[in-house]
């Protein structure tokens, strides 16, 4: 297939890609981090398809993966860190999913959830690394006995070894390999040859890529070929990687994405005030979820004021002087 | 009269214990207020750099989370997480992490995952986050922390990240090659770890703080037989503090402004 079919064919909308690509059950991995690139377009779009039953695999993730939770879509998850920075330390529909036992969770580090990303990028069954020995990370288990007989599931939460090439005694931390059946990313942008390039940090989005059986990566921006084969050292995963591309422009909203918009304080105060109070909850997700129909008209409700507030200087990346209280 | 905040002084007595040329791992809050104010007085070699990846930002205005985007603004350069661990457990590198918890013991374990069960937990927390692997990896740990019985505890209810663990060797035995919790920073004083037997003990206590005052506030018995005042935060050291780091006061200010004695 000549590479200009092979794009038209992965450029598709996020309803598109959901109704293709995400099943109930699904276990799925999220880039971005905490209030930065979050793939907030398709993770609206899960949510309006009633998706269930997901099985989240996460480092640090922050509003698409506390607002999955508090839709109802997530049913296990595996995380380092559920938090919003200042803007919610610990997020909230998180804690309260967690606090009132409605969903399965087993908690790793940092990390050791790029690590285990990184060990399904290279096919490896498992990875080793020292970070870990002494923490209840490593005694206490979330998971019931029952789901760890699950295919999904690794077998057991870590294991551990004596390092095999020490003369003395020298424990070593085992990690699962993960690789999830799906992962969603948020790029600047996507040339027409397919290629992904991601500006500014990249996380541990290049791990999860590559250890997901599809890939999902939506961006601001579709450029010519030309544009982003000028300078291939700015570039982060080859087209092949990529199942499907989705052009969502402020796609990440209300999250950041560097050098194109800063994060929207008032939307994330909003959000945490509502997320707060069950039926306030409800309401925050028929007025911004499942009473929009699109992206776009999400946007239109966001407001051209709040877009150019949050409009990222070109130079350092960010919108400076943005009232973020 | 100097006036400043507990976050103030937290940072600058924090920023103290950076020396130049250090690496530093920054969290957000009060330990990038330290961080950045201790290169901008008195250790300008030092790194600033955070989990996420970016290291050196220009760091003109306060990140807000450790993947702000001004965490990756004026950069030396961007990369990942697995690039930012290799950089936080090089041997070659004296690195120091800042961290925060709910909950500390004697010996500076830490927890930031829940109170309570853990599969049903009274309270549930963030999680680890980068903490456990820093705490595993640093050549030393510098934690802050706000001053009461409920957060200094006989025993946590989940150690996420390992300090001095049992005591004595009891680290090393772990398996953990280097680090240790170097210090805690509070809104009372700064404590640190006796070098034999790794127990906490009070090292400063800040002006207008009593030695009293501390151990009301610490639940388990802590050694203050050495402990000094601390020194007051200089003109300097503030200025530095709220007219460079932080500008738009997002962190710097906090109710409790107050004049010491």
């Amino acid at each position: 297939m000549n590479e200009c079919r092979e794009f038209a064919d992965k450029l598709i909308s996020p309803e598109e890609a959901v109704k293709r690509f995400i099943f109930n059950g699904c276990q799925l991995a999220l880039g971005g981090f905490t209030i930065t690139r979050n793939p907030m377009a398709v993770v609206y779009e899960i949510i309006r398809q009633r998706i269930k039953d997901i099985h989240l695999v996460c480092h640090s993730n922050g509003q698409a993966l506390d607002i999955l939770i508090g839709a109802g879509c997530v049913k296990r998850l595996e995380i380092a860190y559920g938090g919003n920075g200042r803007y919610a330390p610990t997020c909230i529909r998180f804690g309260k999913a967690v606090e009132q036992g409605e969903i399965e969770f087993e908690d790793y580090s940092n990390y050791q959830m790029a690590l285990r990303f990184l060990a399904g990028a290279l096919s490896l069954p498992f990875i080793p690394t020292k970070t870990g020995l002494g923490s209840d990370l490593m005694h206490c288990e979330g998971f019931a006995p029952a789901v760890r007989k699950e295919e999904q599931v690794a077998s057991m939460k870590y294991a551990r070894i004596d390092n095999p090439f020490s003369r003395q005694k020298d424990e070593v931390v085992l990690l699962p390999a993960l690789n999830p059946d799906v992962t969603i990313l948020h790029a600047q942008y996507v040339g027409e040859d397919g290629t992904v390039q991601i500006n500014g940090l990249t996380f541990a989005d290049l791990e999860q890529a590559k250890a997901a059986d599809t890939v999902i990566v939506s961006c601001e921006e579709i450029v010519p070929r030309s544009f982003i084969r000028a300078d291939p050292d700015k570039n982060s995963l080859p087209s092949f990687f990529v199942d499907a591309i989705v052009k969502v422009p402020f796609g990440a909203h209300p999250t950041a994405c560097f050098k194109f918009y800063d994060y929207d304080p008032k939307h994330l105060n909003l959000y945490r005030k509502m997320a707060e109070d069950d039926s306030l909850f409800r309401e925050y997700l028929d007025e911004w979820v499942y009473g929009v129909s699109s992206h776009q008209a999400y946007l239109a409700k966001v407001g051209t004021e709040m877009l150019l507030n949050i409009k990222a200087s070109p130079v350092l990346g960010y919108a400076p002087g943005l009232d973020r209280k | 009269m100097v006036m400043y905040s507990d976050n103030e002084m937290m940072a600058i007595a924090a920023g103290r214990l950076i020396k130049d040329g250090d690496i530093v791992f920054a969290g957000t809050g009060v330990s990038m207020l330290a961080a950045t104010a201790a290169k901008r007085i008195h250790a300008p070699g030092a790194v600033v750099f955070f989990e996420t990846g970016g290291i050196d930002p220009a760091l003109d205005e306060i990140p807000m989370t450790v993947a702000d985007l001004r965490v990756m603004s004026g950069t030396s350069l961007n990369s990942g997480l697995i690039e930012a661990f290799s950089t936080v457990g090089h041997r070659k590198l004296r690195t120091i992490a800042f961290l925060g918890a709910a909950q500390i013991d004697r010996y500076g374990n830490l927890n930031t995952t829940s109170i309570g069960d853990y599969h049903k937990p009274k309270k549930r927390f963030s999680g680890s986050g980068g903490a456990c692997d820093v705490a595993s990896l640093a050549s030393g740990v510098i934690t802050f922390m706000q001053h009461d019985k409920r957060r200094f505890v006989e025993k946590l209810d989940y150690l996420t990240s390992v300090g001095w663990y049992k005591g004595g060797n009891s680290r090393q035995e772990l398996g953990l090659r280097r680090g240790g919790a170097m210090a805690v920073v509070t809104n009372l004083g700064v404590l640190r770890f006796h070098d034999k037997t790794k127990e906490m003990y009070l090292a400063e206590y800040f002006p207008a703080v009593t030695v009293e005052q501390i151990r009301k506030n610490t639940g388990f018995p802590i050694d203050a037989s050495g402990a000094k005042e601390a020194l007051l935060p200089t003109a300097e050291e503030l200025r530095v503090l709220r007219e460079e780091v932080d500008p738009q006061r997002l962190i710097c200010q906090s109710n409790n402004e107050k004049p010491p004695g």
